[in-house]
Parts: C-alpha cells; structure tokens; sequence
C-alpha cells in the first residue's frame, strides 16, 4: 500500500512539473524559443503574489488572480521588447538573451527581496489531506495536477478547435506562408508567450506554498521544465504531462530508496532519455534542430 | 559526386597561394598584428615581474582577472567559433579544482595537480560529448548544464568528497603565504597565455574556417568537405582541458571549494556577459569584455548584486542592437584586427580587402 502511495504522490508532483513546463512546451513547439528565463519569470509570479498579499491583505486565491493577468501581460511586454528581436537576430541571439535575462531577473530579485526563503501563506490548503486508509491525498498536490490537466487540455482544445489555434499552429508549420496568409505574427507570439508565462507563475506560486521561494529557484524549476518537454517529446502538450508524470514517479520512488540520489536520479532520467530518444517520448524526429 | 579532396588539398591555400590567385598578394599577418604581438609579449614581461614589484592584493586581483580572460577565451572557442553554446562549462572547473585536491591529498605539488586535472577533464569529455553530440542550440546549451548539476549532486552526496561542505588545499596552506602567492600568480599568467595563445593558434588553422563554417552552417559545412562532428568534438576537447586547469586555479587561488560554488551555473553566466559584451567569435573581443568584467566587478561588487543586473542589461542589449559587440562593432567598421584569423587579399582593387571571416 506504501507503494500505491508513494506513486500517487509521483504523479501529484509530477502534475507540479508539468504545469510548470507546460508554457515552456508551448513557446518551443510554437516559436522555437528555448525561453532559459522560464524559471525566473515563473518565481517572479510568486513574489509578485507574496507582496500583493502583503501589501493589500488579500487571500492567496485572490492574489493569484490579480497576478495571473499581469503575469500574462509581462509575457506579452517581452514578447514584442525582446524576445521577438532575439528570434529575428538569429539563432543564437534568444540563448544568450533569454539567459542573460534569468541572471537579471535572479539577481534583481536577491536585491528587492534577499537571499532569504520566503514562505507563501496558504492558510491549511498546505496541509489538508484526504486519507483513505493508508492513502493520503493532499489538496494542494491535487490542485496542481488537476489545473495542469484543465491548462494542458484547454490549450489543447483551444489549439484544435479555434481560429487563433488554427493561427498558432499555421504559424508553428511554416512562419512565412503564415506570414503571406495575412496573419500578423507578432501579436499572435505575444499571446502564446503571454499565457506561457502566465501559466509558469500560477505554477511557481502554487509550489512556492509548498516549498518557499527564494531568488535562485528560477534555475532548478527551468531545469525540471526543460526535462519535463524533452522527455515528453517536443510540440506535444500531452507529451510534457507525462514527461513531468515520469520525472515526478521517479523522484518519489527513488527518494523511498535514497533521498539524497533522488534529483539526481530524474537528472539521470532526462539524460537517458536524451541519449536514447532525443525527439522525446511523444515528438517526432524533425522537431530536433 | 565529386571524390572528397584530402585535408592536405583543402588546406593549401594556406601555405602556397593558388595559381589563379597570382599577381594577388594574400597575406596573413599584418603590422598591426606584429605590434599586438610584440607589445603582449612585453606586457606579459611585465606583467610576470609583479609578484616582485607589487603587493600581494594586487597580484591577488590580478590572478582573477587572469583567469576570467582564461575562461572567456575558452567560452568564445565553444560558442564563438565552433556555435556551441554551454551553459556546463562549470562541470570541468569542478573535476579540475577536485582533482587537484585528490593530487595535493596524495602528497604531490597541486601545482603538478593542474596538469592531471586537464588530463581527468579530457577523459570526462569523451562519455559527456558521446551524450551531447547529436544535440545543438537549446538543447546542447541546457544539457550541458544539466550534466554539470548531476556532477553538482553527486560530489555533494561524496563524504571522500568533502560532501557539500567542501574541501580545503592543506598542503599549500603550509607553504609562506608571499611564496605561494608568487606561484599563484605565475601560474595563473602561464595558464591565460597558453588559453589566449593557443586559441588564437588553433583559430588561424584549418580548424578556425571548419569551425566557423560548422557554426554558420552545419550542413552546408558537412557538404563541403568539413568533418562537422570532428570539428565540434576538438573545440568541446580542447576548451574541456582549458576549464579543467582553471577549475584546479580556482581551488589553489582560494585553497578551498565546495560543490555548490564550483558547479555553480554563475560561471556560465559570467563567460556569457563577458564574450557576448567584448564580441563573440573575435579573438580581442573576450579580453575585453574580461577586463570591464573585471573592472566592473572590482569596483561596484561592494553595492550588492546591482552590477550583475546592469552586466545582463547590457549583454541583452548588445546580443538584440549590437551582436557583434564592443570590438566586433569598432573593428569591422574601421578595419581594424589586432590579431588576424583571415586571410587579406591585396592589389585586387579596393573592395577586395577584407576579412573573410566577417
């Protein structure tokens, strides 16, 4: 029963991994943007929601909902200031930016804020559980793997079904006959960065209650979104719940055997996985380049 | 298809001018470039008179700034010249600082420790670029950076290690602190000379035009005879060596490491900020952007993070408004190049002078 346990757990933290990747999956399968200040932008949510609650007194939910729309309106300022440029300069250039940008980001927070964690208030969403018999089922776990199937199966539906899905994937296929079939590519970029990012914030502030938050987190939640999208495959939404799923499901049980090995045995995963099927579990070759 | 000519073929306009090219004067070397020489030379002279005529606070900054302009040579060789950018160069300044520390536990000079440390960093390189290979851009950048967090995570669970408290270099903390600081130095100099030196040779070769044809165009390079995969596998091998001698610089300058602080992705960041802000892919730019590096660390470190946010700000803005940077903008636009890599053609009119590699 401790085994049924410990994967439900895997799966909930894998849930975490997978939102907090989703909005890097969609930027790389849409524009091919490896955005290396994904992390940074998805703390810097949290931190926006710590000082919103301290600030004006508010609950986390209703932090949350005044930071989601801002957090979506930062993604699209960087979207048309600096991302876009960077993709036209050349291959290289969204790297070194996007990165330059997290060392910015990461150091400008440790100024504003310190180096100190910071705890985000939740008050017992944090501890509340189900427990059916030996199987616990805590709220806050749930919560993340449920909004990562609600945003993961939203973008989806809203990529398939609607006429902006249809612009983006249009887009994503070949950028200059979408170009010539009149749609305008840049505000179409700004939105999927702008809900990306949006998405990251929610994720971060969401495992921020859980953990704490701190200047430098930025780094390892990258790191884990990264190995979440190459696992599962690149341009496959689905693909980076189950590449999270998976990187979850062995942080757990590994951490049953030895919980000092345990990061680095889904660091391990990631590189397996890159060695033997580069394209990811779900992606298709071509996506590689 | 036609049959692949050797690489003695393909490298011959580099020693005998073709036939057609006669009446044409192709030259390597400039007066410009026999000044910079010399007057490096002499600074290098100087430069190694130090420990005897300044203190050691001045050598002591001086050996960071040696090894800055080391590490930004070697991070301009991977993603200047051979396109591959890494975020996990830190990887080979952790196994080179720890070896030097198992070589100084084992009773010999960690001095002699340096060399070993290259050597380890050249035997890692093999399995860690059998990994990489296949990958390029996002994917390169970020996997390498991974492989130096795995290292990260099991050097921190090593208690022969030190584990994630670190170790200290006892066996120089015996020597007088003038005597080592002196070594240190000379040390540190030798190390930046061999880096710039032998980057600057290794880009006037053969390897400089593969590199930089594999860097512009993998296929296009690979279709005109450019062992593509060879060329990034010797600039990965090369600047692995380099970051292992300055990872065991690191350990000797502060006799003490801790996983946390060597494998730290800074490093990564640092090397960026400083090529990217003096020119990436030119032989001068690295030193450059190494010195205000310096400089601009020395003077404003004491504020906090603050200049590390206005050093991003800049290498973005350089990266989207000016790529070529401080001394890719200057030089390309005047003609200038202190140390030519290219070859200039002269006599053939005026608009067929230049640099090739531009």
């Amino acid at each position: 029963m401790t085994w049924v346990n410990d994967l439900f757990q895997g799966i909930f933290l894998g849930g975490a991994y997978a939102l907090t990747a989703v909005g890097l999956s969609l930027m790389f399968g849409v524009m091919r943007l490896v955005n290396l200040a994904h992390g940074d932008l998805a703390v810097c949510g949290t931190y926006l929601v710590t000082t919103i609650m301290a600030a004006t007194g508010v609950p986390l939910w209703a932090a949350m909902l005044i930071m989601v729309p801002l957090a979506f309106g930062l993604g699209m300022v960087l979207q048309l200031s600096i991302f876009g440029r960077a993709l036209r300069t050349g291959p290289t250039a969204p790297l070194l930016v996007t990165f330059g940008l997290s060392v910015m980001i990461e150091n400008l927070l440790q100024q504003v804020y310190s180096a100190n964690t910071r705890g985000v208030g939740a008050g017992n969403l944090d501890v509340a559980a189900i427990h059916l018999g030996a199987l616990v089922l805590p709220w806050l776990a749930m919560l993340k793997l449920i909004l990562a199937l609600v945003v993961i199966g939203g973008l989806s539906a809203l990529l398939r079904l609607t006429a902006w899905g249809r612009r983006v994937r249009a887009t994503s296929d070949d950028l200059a006959v979408a170009r010539l079939q009149g749609i305008r590519v840049r505000p179409l970029f700004a939105s999927v960065t702008g809900i990306a990012i949006a998405a990251a914030a929610l994720a971060g502030t969401l495992n921020a209650v859980t953990t704490g938050v701190y200047p430098t987190l930025g780094a390892l939640t990258l790191i884990f979104a990264f190995e979440a999208v190459i696992i599962g495959g690149l341009g496959s939404l689905w693909g980076t719940l189950l590449g999270g799923l998976l990187l979850g499901v062995t942080q757990v049980l590994v951490s049953q055997v030895s919980v000092p090995y345990a990061t680095l045995a889904s660091q391990l995963l990631f590189l397996v996985v890159l060695a033997v099927r580069p394209h990811g579990l779900l992606g298709t070759p071509q996506a590689v380049a | 298809m036609a049959p692949r000519r050797s690489r003695a073929a393909l490298a011959s306009p580099a020693l005998t001018p073709p036939a057609a090219a006669a009446g044409v004067a192709v030259s390597r070397w400039s007066l410009a470039a026999t000044v910079t020489v010399t007057l490096s030379g002499i600074a290098l002279a100087v430069l190694a008179a130090a420990p005897y005529l300044a203190g050691t606070g001045i050598t002591q900054a001086l050996v960071t700034l040696f090894l800055l302009v080391s590490m930004a040579a070697l991070w301009n060789l991977l993603a200047g010249y051979a396109g591959m950018i890494s975020f996990g160069q830190q990887a080979y300044l952790g196994i080179g600082a720890y070896v030097v520390y198992l070589v100084g536990k084992a009773g010999v000079s960690p001095f002699a420790g340096i060399a070993v440390g290259a050597v380890a960093c050249a035997i890692a390189a093999v399995p860690i670029f059998a990994l990489l290979r296949p990958l390029t851009g996002g994917y390169f950048a970020v996997a390498t950076w991974v492989v130096a967090e795995c290292l990260f995570l099991y050097v921190t669970n090593q208690l022969w290690l030190g584990g994630g408290t670190g170790v200290g270099l006892q066996q120089l903390s015996a020597m007088s602190p003038v005597i080592r600081q002196a070594y240190t130095y000379w040390t540190a100099l030798v190390l930046m000379a061999v880096a710039v030196a032998g980057v600057y040779l290794l880009v006037r070769s053969r390897f400089g035009l593969d590199s930089r044809a594999t860097r512009d165009e993998p296929a296009a390079a690979a279709a005109m005879g450019v062992e593509v995969q060879r060329t990034r596998w010797l600039a990965y091998l090369l600047a692995a060596v380099g970051f292992g001698a300055v990872g065991g610089m690191l350990l000797i300058n502060t006799l003490y490491i801790d996983p946390a602080s060597v494998f730290n992705v800074n490093y990564s960041a640092d090397m960026l900020f400083m090529v990217v802000i003096g020119g990436l892919g030119t032989m001068e730019g690295p030193i450059i952007g190494a010195v205000i590096f310096f400089l601009v660390q020395q003077e404003f470190a004491r504020y906090g993070a603050w200049y590390l946010v206005a050093i991003g700000a800049v290498a973005v803005g350089v990266v989207l408004a000016a790529p070529g940077g401080l001394w890719g903008e200057i030089a390309t636009r005047r003609g200038w190049s202190l140390l030519p890599v290219g070859y200039q053609v002269r006599g053939a009119g005026p608009a067929a002078g230049g640099d090739p590699d531009d």
